[in-house]
C-alpha cells in the first residue's frame, strides 16, 4: 500500500505538529521497547514483550480517539499506544523493574499488563481475549448511559467509544467470539483491533484460521470489518477515524485488522530462529513503520533532518533517565501485599 | 534394565513418546507442541518423528483442546492434550469439569474418555495473578477425575505412562520448576506406577509431612534440617490428589501422630483442608497436635519478585509448621 493517503481522508487534514507528534510517539516508544530487551539481556528485568513493528497500528488508532477519556482495553505490545494516551516511558520501566509506585498495578501486574483510570485505560489479565467480552462491555456501558439520559451524546468529556487490541491468533479464543457477536446484535460502539502480524509464537496465521483475512469475519458478527496496512501510520489514521465516527454516531462496532509485522522473537522467553528464517525477518525490516514515516516527513518537508536528530535525542534521554530512576527506586512495601483485595469496610452492606 | 539420570522434562518425553510407538492410537495436540517442540520441550522432536497427523498444533483454542479430546476419545482415540499453562485451563473449564469428569457417568457408562490433559503449572517467575496457578485443588474436587502432579523425574515417567495407559480422564500437572530437575529414569518402556499410590519419600517417625509436586522438595529439605534438631519426619509424597491414598497417610499418621501439610496452592478449600479434614475424622483418636497447613498466602500473586517470594511457600515455612506440631 502507498504511503500517501488520497485526498479526501481524515490524515490530510493533520497539521505538522500532529504529523510529528505520531512520529514522536512512535519512536519514543521504539527507543523504551529496545531498552526493555536490553535490561533483559542484562538479566535486570524478568520479562519484556515487545511492541516493534506494531508501532503504526497502535499511534494511528490512539490519535484518532479522544485521548485519555474514550475507553482503551489494550493488549501486550500496545506499548505505543499507552504512551500516546500519557503513560510515561518512565512508568513502562517502573513496571519492568516492579518498583514501588508502579502505574498500572503497583507492581503487582507483569509488565505490559497496562492500566490507568486517569487515562480511561482500562486493566487486562495474562489470558488472551479475554479483554474483548470486558471492552463490549465498556461499549454497553456507554450506550447504556446515552439511552438513558445519563450522559448526553455531545458530552465530550464522557467516554464516546471503547476500543480493544488483540493479535490474530487470539481470534481463535472463544471469547473473541462472544464479545464481537454481542457488540454485534446490540450495535455497540466498539471498535477491535487486530494486530495481525501472522505469527501467534511460532504458529503461522494458517493454522490459526482457514480465511484470508480476520476482517473477513465481520461479516458474521454484522460489524463492520475492514483491512488495513498496519506499517502505514496514516492509513490506520484513517481507517480508525471512520471507525470512531460510526461508533460516535451510534452505528456500530468496527474490526479493524492491521497487517503488520512483528520485529522480534514473541517474548523475551522466546527464540524465533527456530520457525521464522532469517531472511523472512529481513524481509519486514524493510516495512518497517518508524523508518518509512520518516522518509513520508522528511520527503514533504514536514521534518527536517535536524529535528529528526533532535528527536532521537530527545527520547534518548527520557528513557535513561527513566530507566535510571526505575533501577535506583525502592521495591513496593510488603505490607501492601493484602491491599485492594476487597473493597474497604462498606457500612452500608454492614461490611 | 537399567536407570538412567534424566530431568523430568526427558522423563516425560519417554513416556509419551513410548506410549505413542506402542499405541497407535494414542495422539498430541495443543498449542506449540510441534514445530516449537512444546513450550516446555516435552515433545521435541515429536512433529518429525511422528508426522503432523498424530502430533496437531492447535490454534489458541482451549475450549477445542480439552472439548476436542473429550470427543475423539470418546470416539475411540487416546488424546494427550497439552494446556500450555494451567491458567489457560480455566478458558476450557466447561469441557474439563462437565464432560472430561462426567460424560463416563452421565451416561451409565456407555462411552469412556481415555484422555489426558497435561499442563504445566506453578508460580515463582514472576508470572503474576492470572498467569501462576496452581490449581489443581479445584479440578480434584469433581468426582470423575484423576489429578496427578508428579514431584520427581521417575515418578513423572511412570505416573504418566499409567494415565495414558488408564480409560479414566486424567488431569497431568507438570510443575515447571521441576521440567529441569534431573533423577534416576527407568529405562524399562513397561515402567508404570499404579494410578491412585503415593510414596513415602522419606521415613520418620516424629511428624508425617504430606505433600505432592514441588512441595516434596520443600519438605525433603525441611525434613534434612528438622534432622539435625533431632526431629524425624515422614514425607508422604500422595502423587496423586484423585484418587487420594488415604491409606498410607493413615498408616504414617499412626505412626508419628502428627502431621503438616505442604502445597504449592492457596490455603482456602485447600488440598490441606481435605487432609486435615480425613485426619480429624478417621484418625481422631492418634491425634497429639492439631494439623499444620503450609500453602501460599491468601492473596492473588503479586509481581515484584521480594513479594511474590513472600507469599509462596518455603522450606523455612515447612520447617517452622513442624516445630508448631512437635
Ligand atoms: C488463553 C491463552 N492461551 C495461551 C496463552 C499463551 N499465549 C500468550 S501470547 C500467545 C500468542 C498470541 O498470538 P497473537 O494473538 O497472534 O498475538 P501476538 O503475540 O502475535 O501479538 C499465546 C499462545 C495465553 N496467554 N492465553
Ligand atoms: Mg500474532
Amino acid at each position: 500500500m502507498n504511503a500517501t493517503p488520497a485526498l479526501d481522508t481524515p490524515s490530510q487534514l493533520l497539521s505538522p505538529e500532529a504529523l510529528k507528534e505520531m512520529y514522536w510517539l512512535m519512536l519514543l516508544a521504539r527507543r523504551t521497547d529496545e531498552r526493555a530487551w536490553v535490561l533483559h539481556r542484562q538479566g535486570k528485568i524478568a520479562f519484556h514483550i515487545s511492541g516493534m513493528g506494531h508501532e503504526a497500528v497502535q499511534v494511528g488508532a490512539a490519535c484518532a480517539i479522544h485521548r485519555g477519556v474514550d475507553y482503551v482495553h489494550p493488549y501486550y505490545r500496545d506499548l505505543a499506544l499507552v504512551l500516546a494516551l500519557g503513560v510515561t516511558p518512565r512508568d513502562f520501566m517502573f513496571s519492568l523493574f516492579g518498583k514501588r509506585g508502579e502505574l498500572s498495578s503497583g507492581a503487582r501486574q507483569m509488565p505490559s499488563h497496562w492500566s490507568a483510570r486517569k487515562y480511561n485505560l482500562v486493566s487486562s489479565s495474562s489470558v488472551v481475549a479475554t479483554q474483548v467480552p470486558q471492552a463490549a462491555g465498556l461499549a454497553f456501558a456507554i450506550k447504556y448511559k446515552r439511552d438513558h439520559g445519563l450522559i448526553q451524546a455531545d458530552d465530550f468529556s464522557q467516554p464516546r467509544c471503547a476500543i480493544t487490541c488483540l493479535g490474530e491468533g487470539s481470534t481463535s479464543q472463544g471469547e473473541w467470539h462472544e464479545g464481537m457477536n454481542w457488540a454485534g446484535v446490540h450495535d455497540l460502539p466498539l471498535i477491535c483491533i487486530v494486530q495481525n502480524n501472522n505469527y501467534a509464537i511460532s504458529v503461522p496465521f494458517e493454522k490459526q484460521m482457514n480465511i484470508r483475512s480476520v476482517a473477513d469475519r465481520a461479516n458474521a458478527y454484522g460489524v463492520h470489518g475492514i483491512t488495513v496496512n498496519g506499517s502505514d501510520v496514516l492509513a490506520m489514521y484513517d481507517a480508525m477515524k471512520a471507525a470512531v465516527h460510526r461508533a460516535y454516531r451510534g452505528e456500530g462496532a468496527t474490526l479493524i485488522e492491521a497487517k503488520c509485522h512483528r520485529l522480534t522473537p514473541h517474548s523475551s522467553d522466546d527464540d524465533d530462529r527456530t520457525y521464522r528464517s532469517r531472511e523472512e525477518l529481513e524481509e519486514a525490516k524493510r516495512f518497517d513503520p518508524i523508518m518509512s514515516f520518516a522518509q513520508v516527513l522528511l520527503g514533504r518537508g514536514v521534518m527536517s533532518t535536524a529535528e529528526q536528530q533532535e528527536f532521537e535525542a530527545k527520547a534518548m534521554e527520557i528513557v535513561n533517565t527513566a530507566h535510571r530512576e526505575a533501577e535506583s527506586a525502592p521495591y513496593p512495601d510488603e505490607h501492601t501485599i493484602y491491599d485492594h483485595i476487597y473493597a474497604p469496610i462498606n457500612h452500608e452492606s454492614g461490611r | 534394565m537399567a536407570d538412567k539420570v534424566l530431568p523430568m522434562r526427558e522423563a516425560l518425553r519417554n513416556a509419551l513418546r513410548e506410549e505413542m510407538i506402542r499405541d497407535e492410537r494414542v495422539y498430541v495436540m495443543g498449542q506449540e507442541v510441534g514445530a516449537w517442540d512444546g513450550t516446555h520441550k516435552v515433545t521435541r522432536g515429536f512433529l518429525e518423528e511422528f508426522g503432523a497427523r498424530r502430533v496437531r498444533d492447535t490454534p489458541i483454542s482451549e475450549m477445542v483442546i480439552a472439548g476436542a479430546a473429550v470427543g475423539s476419545a470418546m470416539a475411540g482415540l487416546r488424546p494427550v492434550a497439552e494446556i500450555m499453562t494451567i491458567n489457560f485451563a480455566f478458558v476450557g473449564m466447561d469441557a474439563i469439569i462437565n464432560h472430561m469428569a462426567k460424560v463416563r457417568y452421565m451416561f451409565n457408562g456407555q462411552f469412556k474418555v481415555p484422555m489426558v490433559l497435561r499442563c504445566a503449572t506453578g508460580w515463582g517467575n514472576q508470572a503474576t495473578a492470572t498467569h501462576s496457578h496452581t490449581p489443581e485443588p479445584i479440578f480434584a474436587h469433581f468426582p470423575g477425575l484423576y489429578v496427578g502432579m508428579p514431584s520427581n523425574a521417575r515418578d513423572a515417567k511412570g505416573m504418566l505412562k499409567a494415565a495414558i495407559r488408564d480409560d479414566n480422564p486424567v488431569l497431568f500437572s507438570e510443575v515447571i520448576a521441576l521440567y529441569p530437575k534431573p533423577g534416576p529414569v527407568p529405562e524399562d518402556p513397561d515402567f508404570v506406577l499404579p494410578i491412585g499410590k503415593g510414596d513415602i519419600k522419606r521415613p520418620g517417625k516424629d511428624v508425617t509431612i504430606v505433600s505432592f509436586g514441588r512441595g516434596v522438595e520443600w519438605s525433603l529439605d525441611a525434613a534434612a534440617a528438622l534432622e539435625k534438631e533431632g526431629v524425624d519426619c515422614e514425607v508422604v509424597d500422595v502423587r496423586w490428589l484423585r484418587p487420594l491414598d488415604t491409606a498410607l497417610i493413615f498408616e504414617s499418621f499412626k505412626k508419628t501422630n502428627r502431621c503438616v501439610v505442604v502445597e504449592e496452592s492457596l490455603p482456602y478449600y485447600s488440598f490441606g483442608s481435605e487432609i486435615a479434614a480425613q485426619i480429624q475424622e478417621h484418625m481422631f483418636d492418634y491425634m497429639d497436635a492439631p494439623v499444620k497447613r503450609v500453602s501460599a498466602m491468601d492473596v492473588p500473586l503479586p509481581y515484584a519478585r521480594d513479594i511474590e517470594l513472600m507469599a509462596l511457600p518455603n522450606v523455612q515455612k515447612v520447617i517452622a509448621a513442624v516445630k508448631e506440631v512437635i
